[in-house]
């Protein structure tokens, strides 16, 4: 770390990996301690207001987006556990914002938000150590962290640091899960041929571990990966990492 | 082969505009009523679609293949970027000068001998073509592929009418003899594998022997429609692009079928959606680069016809008439929104929807639509309505693929978010067809709620205390999670949220 490397920031949990991934937010918070950076993880946290958004529920959107902003007052970074949710904060914000009083603030909110796997590589550049047994993992990009975020491979240099880990990539790794949140709910039945045709790729790479840094994507593929009994589990990147590389 | 892409939104309103002023704005919106039962349900095609293994093994193969193509043209992404940006100001800058362009475009089309015809609606198109047709007595028209012409069924409309109207790119003759509509607006017969084309000419065209064999099926095709050629006494096409400066009309093609329809028959008419106009022939070659390399993956067709004017005095061959025919069927109302306005950018390369995961799994049909895939389902809906092709708009996951691979850059999933509002708001000043028409007092009542819990921290915690508590006691069958769990087991929360946990724990320490 060198000196401008931020030694404070804020940490947002997001409403699925409260919900459904407490570990990977308690995973998230300790990568960050331990790269030597103080947590605040402030109360009140709900949910960054994308489901009403992507609906067009804008009023509904914003005024739960805007109690979330208030949380985060302290000119600090603002890192989450999700590809999606932080593309909605980073870049949705301000169109969501547009022409609203707050709209000068809320873009200064924006420009200090980040994905973990983002901070950790691009701001931090953390070095890890792999304590864990051999493994064979595979990677499935949530298409926000790709394309709204625009995540540049930095989940699979974390990746890739873990000397006992093996990477196999999907056939269609730029391939939508079918999460899509209410598109999985609208139309279940398209949702679900996506859904079943990233589990099929996903064991057809041999791995025994799905990782990826969304709890939607996590949640639909681990659906029908049990729903179909196979042999693979899906895990949040953060938690992998860490266990992966904390001395138990 | 791939010939044109046209695009023309049809909305059942949409005023037109005179040459002196080509887009006047409709002053209103024809409002449609909620969804009924004889809407087109993008839902049941899709999910009928999903059932049937071998349509989605042919369009599964056929996208990977034009998706490696595509890519194989591409092989610098910083090279792809300049191409974009170049072909999207293009677009952008022709737009913004749309009105000044479209009588720039008749007068330079006047001058060459080029007559223009203005169609506020695809009825009026229909009957400036029927009159053009009657005047010269012709019967059979062979046409090149125009998706603006699908927009306005003019195959139906002119057999109706008592006249032929062949059909003459292979994709759309194929589909044409099982009176089906393209599933795909660059190949049209996309959906339909070898196996399949071979049965049907061999029961469909006329002293055929079954045969397999691409070259062979390609060569009967190319018999009859040689004929047809001869015999037309009009041809009829689609546009590409047309040149303000210059009145020229360019068509893009693999098979050479556009350049005898237009070459050919001693009448040539042109039909185009009114955004098809570019200020100057330099423009073309961008949009021309970007359209082939994106749509099959070509780095130029076969074909690239420049048509300026019927037969000149001292010409051996060509059309002794040439006519254009340009539609708005909406596109005007579009043009009227700065940001539904990027709809109209469109080149018509089809990459959205090769790209598309939903595309691929259900195929074109199921979106019951002229346009199908992304750019169908914000076109579709600014066309006939956004409360009545509701599940259209929500019929993407918005992953993004399309517009990342869009040559012109249209923000597709944005235009979806914004037409979801729209389809649930009757926002005052909007002009977007079928405003509100898709608002439910349950959708309403639902995000209502969802705001009401989330804004208040407290109401939230209490709900996630009570979703950790009773988290083995969720009803499967309860509204959405029975849909999720069609083909997914119910969702488990964990035990403790992680802020109760922190709550209670405080933040680890490393």
């Amino acid at each position: 770390m060198n000196a401008a490397t931020p030694t404070k920031a804020y940490f947002y949990g997001t409403c699925l990996v409260d919900l459904f991934f407490p570990d990977a937010g308690m995973a998230g918070i300790q990568l960050l301690q331990r790269a030597g950076v103080e947590v605040v993880f402030p109360e009140g946290q709900t949910c960054c207001g994308q489901p009403a958004y992507n609906c067009g529920f804008f009023e509904e959107a914003r005024a739960v987006a805007r109690t979330q902003v208030a949380l985060f007052p302290q000119d600090l970074p603002v890192i989450l556990p999700s590809g999606s949710c932080a593309g909605m904060m980073k870049h949705h914000y301000p169109d969501l914002f547009r022409g609203q009083p707050e709209e000068a603030a809320v873009r200064a909110f924006s420009a200090r938000v980040y994905e973990l796997t983002q901070f950790l590589v691009d701001v931090l550049d953390v070095k890890l150590e792999d304590l864990g047994q051999p493994v064979k993992v595979t990677w499935h990009s949530s298409c926000h962290a790709l394309r709204d975020l625009g995540l540049k491979g930095q989940p699979q240099a974390l990746i890739g640091q873990l000397a006992h880990v093996e990477l196999a990539p999907l056939a269609r790794e730029r391939e939508c899960c079918g999460f899509g949140g209410t598109f999985s709910v609208r139309h279940p039945e398209i949702s679900g041929a996506m859904a079943c045709d990233k589990a099929e790729d996903a064991l057809a790479t041999g791995a025994s571990v799905v990782l990826s840094t969304d709890g939607g994507c996590l949640l639909n593929v681990k659906g029908v990966l049990e729903a179909q009994a196979a042999p693979l589990r899906v895990q949040h990147i953060a938690e992998f990492l860490w266990e992966r590389t904390h001395a138990r | 082969m791939h010939g044109e892409t046209d695009m023309n939104e049809g909305g059942p309103s949409g005023r037109f505009a005179p040459s002196a002023s080509p887009l006047v704005h409709p002053h209103g919106v024809t409002e449609r009523s909620p969804a009924t039962p004889s809407d087109p349900s993008f839902r049941a095609s899709a999910t009928r679609a999903l059932g049937d293994a071998q349509l989605r093994a042919n369009f599964r193969r056929a996208m990977d293949g034009l998706m490696a193509k595509r890519a194989a043209q591409f092989p610098d992404p910083g090279d792809l970027q300049a191409l974009r940006d170049l072909g999207t100001a293009v677009r952008a800058r022709s737009l913004l000068r749309l009105p000044e362009l479209l009588e720039q475009l008749e007068a330079s089309c006047a001058r060459n001998g080029i007559r223009v015809h203005w169609a506020e609606t695809c009825d009026q198109a229909n009957a400036i073509v029927l009159g053009l047709l009657k005047a010269k007595g012709a019967t059979r028209v062979v046409k090149g592929k125009s998706m603006v012409s699908e927009e306005m069924h003019l195959n139906a409309f002119l057999e109706a009418h008592g006249i032929e109207s062949l059909e003459s790119d292979l994709g759309e003759y194929i589909i044409q003899l099982d009176h089906e509509t393209p599933s795909h607006i660059i190949m049209p017969a996309i959906h339909k594998n070898k196996g399949q084309i071979a049965r049907q000419f061999s029961q469909k065209i006329k002293d055929a022997t079954y045969t397999e064999d691409v070259d062979e099926l390609t060569a009967l095709a190319r018999k009859v429609l040689r004929q047809k050629f001869l015999e037309a006494d009009a041809g009829l096409s689609g546009v590409n692009f047309a040149v303000a400066e210059t009145g020229t009309l360019c068509l893009v093609e693999n098979e050479g079928n556009g350049r005898m329809s237009t070459h050919v028959p001693p009448l040539h008419i042109a039909v185009m959606g009114l955004e098809k106009v570019v200020a100057r022939l330099e423009d073309v070659a961008p949009l021309y680069a970007l359209l082939t390399r994106s749509a099959t993956g070509q780095p130029a067709t076969t074909y690239l016809n420049l048509i300026s004017g019927p037969r000149a005095k001292d010409e051996m061959d060509g059309p002794r008439e040439v006519h254009l025919v340009i539609l708005d069927n909406g596109r005007s109302r579009i043009y009227g929104d700065p940001q539904l306005q990027a709809t109209l950018r469109c080149i018509r390369c089809g990459a959205c929807m090769n790209h598309c995961p939903v595309y691929t799994r259900v195929g074109g049909h199921a979106y019951e639509a002229v346009y199908p895939g992304p750019i169908g389902t914000i076109l579709t809906p600014q066309m006939e309505g956004v409360g009545r092709r509701h599940d259209l708009i929500h019929g993407s996951s918005l992953c993004g693929a399309c517009s990342e691979v869009c040559p012109v850059e249209i923000p597709i999933p944005d235009i979806l978010v914004r037409l979801r509002r729209e389809a649930t708001h009757a926002d005052a000043g909007s002009k977007v067809a079928g405003k509100g028409t898709g608002q439910t007092m349950t959708e309403d009542l639902a995000w209502r709620a969802w705001a009401a819990v989330l804004k208040r921290p407290r109401l939230y915690r209490l709900s996630a205390w009570f979703a950790t508590r009773f988290r083995g006691l969720i009803p499967g069958g309860m509204p959405l999670l029975k849909a999720w769990t069609m083909s997914r087991t119910t969702p488990l929360p964990a035990p403790r949220s992680l802020q109760e946990r922190i709550r209670k724990g405080g933040l680890p320490h490393v």
